[in-house]
């Protein structure tokens, strides 16, 4: 342990603390804007300069690790005036677009302009005009408004291993860009979204597309309906002062009906009618020799894209299940549409992810179109949903609470924690051992599956069979995976895995690209808590369980992996050129 | 004794015709069938008089002949070889000053060096001429030198063999001269001048000596003994002999060499790296270049002392891509070194293995910092990282690494050798041994100095390169390149340490001086050194990428007469944010040159201001060459 003093205070922490989190022990904020709690420091914005005593250097609070006898001071006059320069030089290479800017009110770095009371612009603007970039319709970036903090970057590269962000140029013309200084559809980009959850200003955010769902609810031609993917009960509600976590679905189902919608759907439920392909789809490999092993997991479409793109040789493990999001999309269209009476060719399906790269989703092969339209028409992130509920008038907080529309509607406790990391995984385990054993399993929490470590391995037994499984969240952390059973393979030794659960996010959904900011680890685990809350308070707690399920079973789809699931739940996998051009 | 000529060959001397110089050379050499080696080397450093060739042929004085053209080396050939006859004007005077004549006398060469009136040298010549006909002296030439090394002390006579010279020769002394030292071999003390040179050369020991493409003119200076040596005492010995020489980094920073080479050592860890930072990249620069180029060697030989004391295994030599005879030279030094088994496994059978590689820089000043060196040679974009981690425990590719500059390097072997107590009586008390400066910009004799450290900064441009241009009064002088500042006339004075310049508001950075005389205008200078840095920024850090470049903006505004008394201010208050919160030194230091001309001609500035448009227009003309330029404001603070 290390023992020093920051402002006076005696602190005490393990060796390696930066000065920066030792502060926060003590609950002394030092100023940043380009540290974040999920990345190694960058060191770029200098805001986080404090005073060692007896030394001359003003070394970054967030990459110096605090020392024996240090004796630090954070604040001072000095500090203050620095800060206030370095902050009114950031200033005055930023446009002042706050009003118009996709961060208003939840900008960093207008949050330390009102900090520090920066009241006029001493500094003559001056900002390098660059086109907005939105070519690949989940992300827009506009490099205007960059502070080249490089969290984007650093996200982009280390936590997901994909590369498509890069610095090019240097001094005053040094921005961020598609590496190469391609657009970012042609990039290596697989539209996860994070480097919009980490950007502190309005640089990268989800392409908003509030208004075509508005003009669509407004049109008395369409018949909306709605569907809410499992993590964003558990984050909307940080954008109207919920603590972290609170599940808010049932409000969330009435806000969906003021807003106008027809039907709400939940994806929940289509997360049981994933897990009952999937299931199955690892009980034909695993028990039947059918198909290749390990199977893995499919339902996030930035994992999909980027194995596509980098890890085409397991394609072949990949289920073909297609994500709830489709799943609902095509239930929709087609089962609900028959049972409604209500031409399809009208459904307007708007779904609520967590995602942004679940906007990519919707055209990803022809196979997203099996209702004969558009599966799912649009996917608003849960940041828009938000937006939208403000701008509808409804005064969320005091809602009362709704229901679902019964026919796609009702789910178990496994539907629900497929927004986090390991839920799918846990969620299939119960299916499966039901499919194998024919009775369900004695206690339904898999324990090794959860948590926020980034690879999670297991080995369950189910029916004297060993399953070996594997959970990875980051897409970095899926190179290791992976590695293993490419050797494994190589060696001709018994494969490591089994089942492997993927997701890109870090956390899975409920750290999703297009969830509320602010998102680190500590609030990952809190939103994390809430669905798993809800699945141990839940009846019901597989999805071969859902009542609903068994009847969409008997009345429209016979069985899993039937030739009508087939054709309507199914998808397939190509490899894709890394760069586009 | 056998004939020789050796060629300066190194970039300077190539630029100013070395080639040219040397296929006249040889041309002579084919036709006159004259027996003589003519050899390539490196620089002597005397950059003004570029091309330089020595001469040494049997029963003559070594001579150095400078500007040399494919006239005058003809001239060499035909007259110094052939008839033992010296070439008028082109002959640079031996800076050893000898006290007694020896050796009987066979020339005398004659300069005048007022800086007032007419040039008198052809009048002493002829007089001298006529002197020695006059008392019957035969066998004399009395030659006019293109350069005596010594300035401003009227005329200037130097005999040789023996080198005694004489200055501020009036016409009254030439019979004296005649009668006692040519005819007497007796010296006329009273216009002896004795004062010993002001340089010490350790670092350039062998430049403009040695040829640097062969090992083996290396190791007869007793080149690789170092190495040996240090096998012998062991890397403690070693460490040791670094502390009492008390050598700090050359590159800039003054951080003591032994302290780095410690610390380095200390850590555990089984790979290590050397790197030899040869980025030179500051304007005007040219120390690491030329050490490169003339004696490569020696600072290869330096990185196997530093890796054999610290126990690493790899070398990487970061050199510029501009330097494209250092980069084949120093290629060549270790190619050469491999075969002689000095790179390899079990180095003289020490089992100590080495091995050394050349990365080439691609032209960004912020490389020279060693984390954004170190993720150039990964391959990586080149911008500085946090230190902690330093290098030494955590440095290329996550191993501990030690990055020692150019000139520390070749310094090394010649401390070994000397040992560290003798390297140490050079010096001032902290800032201990001798240091290379690259003397440019107004300065009579722009060349390569090596001083002792404590020389004054007046000496090494008065005494060293002959003062100012044209005589002109001088203003200040810039120190430590765009990381530097001015240290203006007032404080000339000052011995040259890492404390003293510091104090003044500068750095000694890598060794760069740049004379300015009383027409530069300071505004226009620190708009140059301002813009290399914003140029040069990688702009990761917010307080070094947009702060110089909104200085720049404001020095533009003042420049063109729009600024007022606030934009100083705020100038002052963005240069104190870059100083703090600039995560490295490029960053930190950038403000130097804007404060220490604020802080010795703020009323220059205020010129400007006060003078608005019409004053900025008429600068703006004269800093063009297109108007005569007035008396400048002096300096005002102290």
């Amino acid at each position: 342990m290390i023992k020093a003093k920051i402002n006076n205070i005696d602190i005490e922490v393990p060796e390696g603390t930066t000065i920066l989190d030792a502060a926060r022990k003590v609950q002394v904020k030092i100023p940043t804007l380009c540290k974040h709690k999920d990345l190694l420091p960058t060191a770029a914005c200098g805001l986080c300069i404090v005073k060692l005593k007896n030394s001359p250097k003003l070394p970054r609070a967030c990459a110096t690790p605090i020392e024996n006898g240090m004796e630090i001071t954070t604040h001072d006059s000095e500090l203050f005036e620095v800060r206030k320069s370095v902050l009114e030089l950031i200033l005055s290479n930023h446009p002042n677009e706050c009003v118009t800017c996709g961060r208003n009110g939840t900008c960093e770095l207008q949050d330390l302009a009102a900090d520090f009371s920066i009241r006029e612009d001493k500094i003559k603007r001056f900002v390098r005009d660059i086109p907005i970039d939105n070519s690949n319709g989940s992300i827009v970036i506009d490099f205007r408004k960059c502070v080249k903090c490089g969290r984007c970057i650093e996200v982009c590269q280390d936590i997901q291993n994909v590369w498509a962000l890069s610095f090019l140029e240097r001094g005053i013309n040094t921005r961020m860009a598609p590496a190469g200084d391609i657009s970012l559809k042609d990039s290596p980009c697989v539209k996860c979204g994070q480097c919009s959850a980490h950007c502190p200003t309005g640089a990268i955010i989800e392409n908003d597309e509030t208004e075509t769902v508005w003009k669509a609810l407004r049109d008395e031609n369409k018949y909306c309906t709605v569907q809410i993917a499992p993590s964003v009960r558990v984050a909307l509600g940080e954008a109207f002062g919920y603590p972290p976590g609170t599940n808010l679905t049932k409000k969330i189902y009435t806000a969906m009906r003021r807003l106008g919608f027809k039907a709400v759907f939940d994806t929940n439920f289509s997360a049981d009618l994933t897990i009952m392909e999937e299931a199955s789809e690892f009980v034909e490999r695993f028990a039947h020799g059918k198909g290749a092993l390990p199977l893995i997991t499919s339902c996030c479409p930035a994992w999909t894209d980027f194995m596509e793109k980098m890890h085409p040789d397991f394609i072949d493990n990949f289920s073909s299940a297609k994500s709830p999001q489709q799943m609902l999309g095509v239930m929709a269209k087609t089962y609900f549409a028959e049972k409604m009476k209500i031409d399809p060719a009208k459904i307007y399906q708007v779904s609520i992810m967590p995602c942004t790269a679940k906007k990519y989703e919707l055209e990803r092969t022809d196979e997203m179109h099996a209702s004969g339209f558009m599966d799912v028409d649009v996917a608003l992130t849960t940041r828009e949903l938000a937006r939208m509920i403000k701008q509808s008038g409804v005064d969320f907080n005091e809602l009362p609470d709704g229901e679902p529309d019964s026919i796609l509607g009702e789910y178990t406790g496994a539907g629900t924690i497929f927004g986090a990391t390991g839920g799918v995984m846990e969620a299939a385990i119960r299916t499966a051992y039901n499919f194998v054993t024919g009775k369900n399993m004695p206690a339904f929490n898999v324990e090794a599956v959860r948590g926020m470590k980034g690879v999670k391995e297991a080995e369950l037994e189910v029916a004297g069979h060993k399953i070996r499984v594997a959970v990875a969240h980051g897409l970095a952390n899926v190179e290791h995976v992976l590695n293993k059973v490419r050797e494994a393979k190589k060696a001709g030794k018994e494969l490591p895995y089994h089942f492997i659960e993927v997701m890109a996010c870090p956390g899975g959904c409920i750290g999703g690209g297009g969830q509320p900011y602010g998102t680190d680890d500590d609030l990952r685990m809190k939103r994390a808590k809430g669905l798993y809350n809800e699945d141990g308070e839940m009846k019901i707690r597989c999805s071969h369980d859902n009542p609903e399920i068994k009847r969409i079973y008997a009345d429209f789809l016979g069985k899993p992996l039937s030739g009508k699931a087939h054709d309507l739940l199914h998808t397939h996998y190509k490899a894709r050129p890394i760069y586009q051009r | 004794m056998k004939n020789w000529i050796r060629v300066g060959c190194d970039t300077g001397g190539i630029a100013a015709g070395a080639d040219k110089v040397i296929s006249a050379l040889e041309a002579e050499k084919a036709s006159q069938k004259l027996d003589v080696k003519i050899v390539r080397v490196g620089s002597l450093g005397l950059s003004f008089a570029d091309p330089l060739v020595e001469v040494g042929a049997e029963g003559m004085p070594t001579v150095l002949y400078g500007n040399v053209n494919e006239v005058s080396a003809k001239a060499i050939a035909t007259d110094h070889l052939g008839k033992k006859k010296l070439v008028e004007d082109c002959v640079v005077a031996s800076r050893k000053r000898g006290t007694a004549i020896a050796q009987k006398v066979a020339y005398i060469l004659v300069k005048d060096t007022a800086s007032s009136g007419g040039d008198k040298t052809e009048y002493i010549q002829t007089s001298i001429v006529d002197e020695l006909k006059r008392q019957g002296v035969e066998g004399v030439q009395v030659v006019r030198m293109l350069d005596a090394g010594i300035y401003d002390r009227g005329i200037v006579v130097q005999v040789l063999p023996s080198e005694v010279t004489y200055v501020d020769v009036k016409a009254s002394d030439i019979a004296r001269i005649v009668t006692e030292t040519v005819k007497g071999a007796k010296v006329v003390k009273e216009i002896l001048f004795s004062e010993a040179d002001k340089q010490i050369r350790v670092v350039l020991r062998n430049c403009g000596i040695i040829d640097p493409e062969n090992i083996d003119d290396y190791i007869a200076q007793k080149g690789y003994e170092a190495l040996k040596k240090c096998f012998a005492i062991k890397p403690e010995g070693v460490i040791e002999e670094m502390k009492t020489s008390g050598l700090r980094g050359r590159g800039g920073a003054g951080f003591p060499t032994w302290l780095k080479w410690k610390l380095t050592r200390e850590v555990q860890n089984p790979e290590k790296f050397v790197i030899c930072n040869a980025d030179e990249g500051d304007p005007g620069a040219f120390m690491d270049r030329s050490v490169l180029e003339s004696d490569p060697h020696s600072v290869l030989e330096g990185m196997l002392i530093a890796a054999y004391t610290m126990g690493a295994s790899m070398g990487y030599f970061y050199i510029r891509a501009e330097y494209p005879c250092a980069i084949a030279r120093v290629e060549k030094a270790i190619a050469q070194a491999r075969e002689r088994g000095l790179l390899g496994d079990n180095i003289m059978g020490s089992g100590f293995s080495f091995n050394a590689k050349v990365r080439l820089g691609a032209g960004a000043f912020v490389c020279g910092e060693e984390t954004a060196l170190i993720a150039s040679i990964e391959g990586k974009r080149g911008s500085p990282t946090p230190r902690p981690p330093f290098p030494s425990v955590k440095g290329l590719f996550g191993k501990s690494t030690a990055i020692n500059n150019v000139e520390t390097l070749a310094s090394v072997p010649a401390i070994i050798n000397m040992g560290g107590a003798e390297y140490s009586k050079h010096g001032t008390d902290k800032s201990k041994g001798t240091k290379v400066f690259a003397v440019t910009g107004k300065v009579k004799n722009a060349q390569l100095v090596e001083v002792p450290m404590g020389t004054t900064l007046h000496d090494v441009i008065y005494k060293i390169c002959g003062g100012v241009q044209d005589a002109k009064p001088i203003k200040a002088v810039q120190t430590g390149g765009p990381s530097g500042g001015v240290i203006p006339e007032q404080h000339l004075d000052t011995p040259i340490s890492y404390e003293n310049l510091q104090q003044l508001g500068s750095i000694m950075g890598s060794g760069g001086m740049l004379v300015m005389d009383k027409n530069d205008c300071m505004v226009d200078v620190t708009k140059f050194y301002l813009k290399f840095c914003v140029d040069e920024s990688c702009g990761k850090c917010a307080p070094c990428r947009v702060g110089g470049f909104q200085l720049l903006q404001l020095l533009e505004k003042i420049s063109k007469g729009r600024g007022s008394l606030e934009d100083i201010e705020m100038i002052r208050k963005i240069c104190v944010a870059m100083q703090k919160a600039s995560l490295c030194g490029l960053g930190q230091t950038a403000p130097n040159p804007v404060l220490s001309t604020l802080r010795y001609f703020e009323s220059e500035y205020k010129a400007y201001i006060d003078g608005g448009a019409v004053y900025a227009r008429k600068m703006a003309k004269i800093l063009a060459g297109e108007a005569p330029s007035p008396a400048a404001p002096a300096a005002t603070n102290k």
